[in-house]
């Protein structure tokens, strides 16, 4: 892109190619194990087990798909993962604009306060131990609030949003007062819609970190299977039929059974059903998250 | 970068002169006059606070609180005692940390596993970004760019799960080509060796991240002056040499910047990795700091010892953040502090 190709010598031909093949490479590299996956996924699963299955099922099949979902964990977990990718992005998404608003306003008397308030969260936390505490206390263990409540207000994504707030017109928000309207409806029916950009970026964020926390899960909720998440169905699965996988699976439950019939293909179908909502929302934000991303790292 | 400038343009165009009109500062002659002047500014903003106060509250109680709880690493504390009941102990957890043997096992990991993920996991996008800038298909490079962030949006399980599945050892990608290629007459166990983990990790790490990494890269290559490349053209230097004197410096103070905060994480750069990696035949390789506060505060209960093992990694982290801000302060009179 920055330089046209005039005068290009032997050695920078050269370059150009072992750039292109390198560049394909790690494509392939990355996109393998996905196509691995998704074959075997699809295939006959007694066929699987004489392996050479590359990116090709040998044996279509959809069998695999069937029987994963029969098992309530499963779509207990399912269930459970939409609600709080659903639940944790609109209200993240509501508190951490509503707080970026009062942050670009200069005007506002309490902003340098909150703001430094706010980003020393980024440097320090008070560690795994106090935290499991606090929630006990809070009587948030065992509870699906658990997943939404922590990490409600995150320092970085209120400054994102705030940096693309502060670069809107002020002149906007002075005409809206003089026809009377509050801070509040100056928020909401002005400024917000003016952020759709930004707050595309921070929704995926939101969304993939709640699609992707299994930790939680584990951590706070791992007695309460009423609770339990895609991500963490799935670790349970793949780290009871690794080698000595730790040992965190009770007696009869889905993974022991899934490790006793344990065929390679229903593990990629499970991996495959949580991959999926990502694969297919990620490109078309693509031109957003760029944007946010280096708009956050500029400014913050 | 393409997208990047796009959106910045974007933004430039449709709302030009943005800040004209803004107040710069606090207005109104009330300002520090005392407690009228106060409160009336706090009723004529009452609803920025109304929108604001509630996170404040929030943050203090998810952020500030568990601070708090870092007084358990001084204290024998049992759950079931209120805080005045509790028994005060000294620095005995501490003394108790630094002498058992396990703890210099589980920090040597620590720190090998961070220092490959800090070398590797900082050098290897910089590359990336420049040779992707150097990329001339358009399409070719979008096309690059959006496979490399994939990785990135998805979860450690899932990724933990793959990388287990291409080294397997029966149907493992990597051990059917190294066969092929007969570099080994046997499948590897990768996974089951523990001088293996942490490279192993580390790949993983790169594999993941390194996409996501590249955009800060891109963007401030993009943000380079292109009459410096003409320039340079004209007075005859090769792509490398571009890349050698223009593009890396060009970017040095985006380097410097995201290296220090590299660093701060250095010691507290996550379990979930380690966690869903290891197993049973490779713990004395892949258990790390917070690992062990998960297997010693909380699954054995014993909450003050493992309060103080995550005091140690905060300190050290903060020491190693301040450090590597004041090298390179000296070396580069780039700063983040």
């Amino acid at each position: 892109m920055t330089t046209k190709a005039f005068n290009a010598t032997r050695s920078e031909k050269l370059f150009d190619l072992f750039n292109y093949v390198l560049m394909a490479l790690i494509v392939v590299v990355t996109l393998y194990p996905f196509l691995n996956v998704l074959a075997i996924s699809l295939n006959n699963s007694t066929d699987t087990v004489r392996g050479g299955i590359y990116i090709w099922p040998r044996q279509f099949t959809l069998e695999n798909y069937k029987t994963i979902f029969q098992y309530d964990g499963l779509l207990r977990g399912l269930q459970v993962s939409i609600l709080r990718t659903l639940i944790g992005t609109v209200l993240g998404l509501v508190c951490a604009s509503m707080l970026a608003f009062t942050l670009s306003r200069v005007d506002f008397r309490a902003r340098k306060f909150i703001s430094t308030f706010l980003a020393l969260t980024m440097y320090f936390s008070g560690g795994m131990v106090p935290l499991f505490i606090l929630m006990r206390d809070l009587h948030l263990l065992g509870s699906f609030w658990v997943y939404i409540f922590p990490g409600l207000i995150s320092a970085f994504n209120v400054f994102v949003i705030r940096s693309f707030m502060d670069g809107l017109p002020y002149a906007l928000q002075e005409s809206a007062k003089l026809d009377g309207a509050n801070d509040f409806t100056i928020y909401w029916k002005i400024i917000l819609p003016l952020c759709k950009p930004v707050l595309a970026t921070i929704a995926l964020f939101l969304a993939v970190n709640q699609w992707n926390s299994w930790f939680d899960t584990y951590l706070y909720n791992g007695g309460a299977s009423q609770w339990t998440t895609l991500q963490f169905e799935l670790m349970k699965v793949l780290q009871s039929t690794q080698q000595g996988g730790s040992s965190m699976t009770n007696s009869n439950d889905m993974a022991k059974q899934m490790s006793q019939i344990s065929p390679e293909s229903i593990k990629m179908a499970i991996t495959i059903t949580v991959t999926l909502p990502i694969l297919l929302v990620y490109p078309f934000l693509q031109k957003y998250f760029v944007g946010g991303m280096t708009l956050g790292a500029v400014k913050s | 970068m393409e997208s990047s400038t796009e959106t910045a343009s974007n933004a430039g165009a449709t709302i030009p002169e943005s800040n004209r009109g803004r107040p710069r500062k606090v207005r109104g002659p009330k300002r520090g006059r005392g407690e009228k002047g106060m409160w009336d500014s706090v009723k004529q903003q009452k609803y920025l606070y109304f929108m604001s106060i509630p996170f404040v509250i929030w943050v203090f109680v998810f952020s500030y609180l568990p601070l708090w709880g870092w007084t358990m690493a001084f204290q024998n504390y049992k759950p079931a005692k209120s805080f005045l009941d509790q028994k005060w102990v000294g620095l005995d957890n501490f003394i108790e940390l630094f002498q058992d043997e396990r703890f210099y096992l589980v920090l040597r990991n620590t720190l090998a596993m961070s220092l490959m993920g800090i070398i590797f996991g900082f050098v290897v996008p910089i590359f990336f970004a420049i040779l992707l800038n150097e990329l001339r298909g358009m399409l070719f490079k979008r096309f690059v760019q959006t496979v490399s962030y994939l990785p990135h949006f998805v979860s450690w399980v899932v990724v933990a799960g793959l990388v287990t599945k291409m080294l397997s050892i029966d149907g493992g990608i990597v051990n059917d080509i190294l066969i092929a290629l007969h570099i080994v007459d046997e499948p590897i166990q990768f996974m089951a060796k523990g001088s293996w983990f942490w490279y192993i990790v580390t790949a993983s790490d790169i594999w993941k991240e390194t996409g996501w990494n590249t955009i800060i890269y891109l963007a401030a290559i993009t943000g380079i002056d292109q009459e410096q490349y003409e320039a340079s053209r004209v007075d005859g230097a090769s792509r490398w040499r571009q890349m050698w004197h223009i593009t890396l410096p060009g970017i040095r103070s985006t380097i410097a910047v995201l290296f220090i905060m590299a660093i701060g994480h250095l010691v507290s750069n996550g379990f979930e990795k380690q966690f869903l990696l290891g197993n049973s035949l490779v713990t004395d390789y892949s258990e790390v700091l917070d690992l062990y506060a998960l297997n010693y505060g909380i699954n054995l209960g014993r909450f003050s010892y493992g309060t103080a093992i995550g005091i140690f990694n905060s300190l050290v982290s903060i020491l190693l953040l301040f450090t590597a801000n004041g090298i390179f302060k000296k070396l580069t009179k780039e700063s983040i502090m």
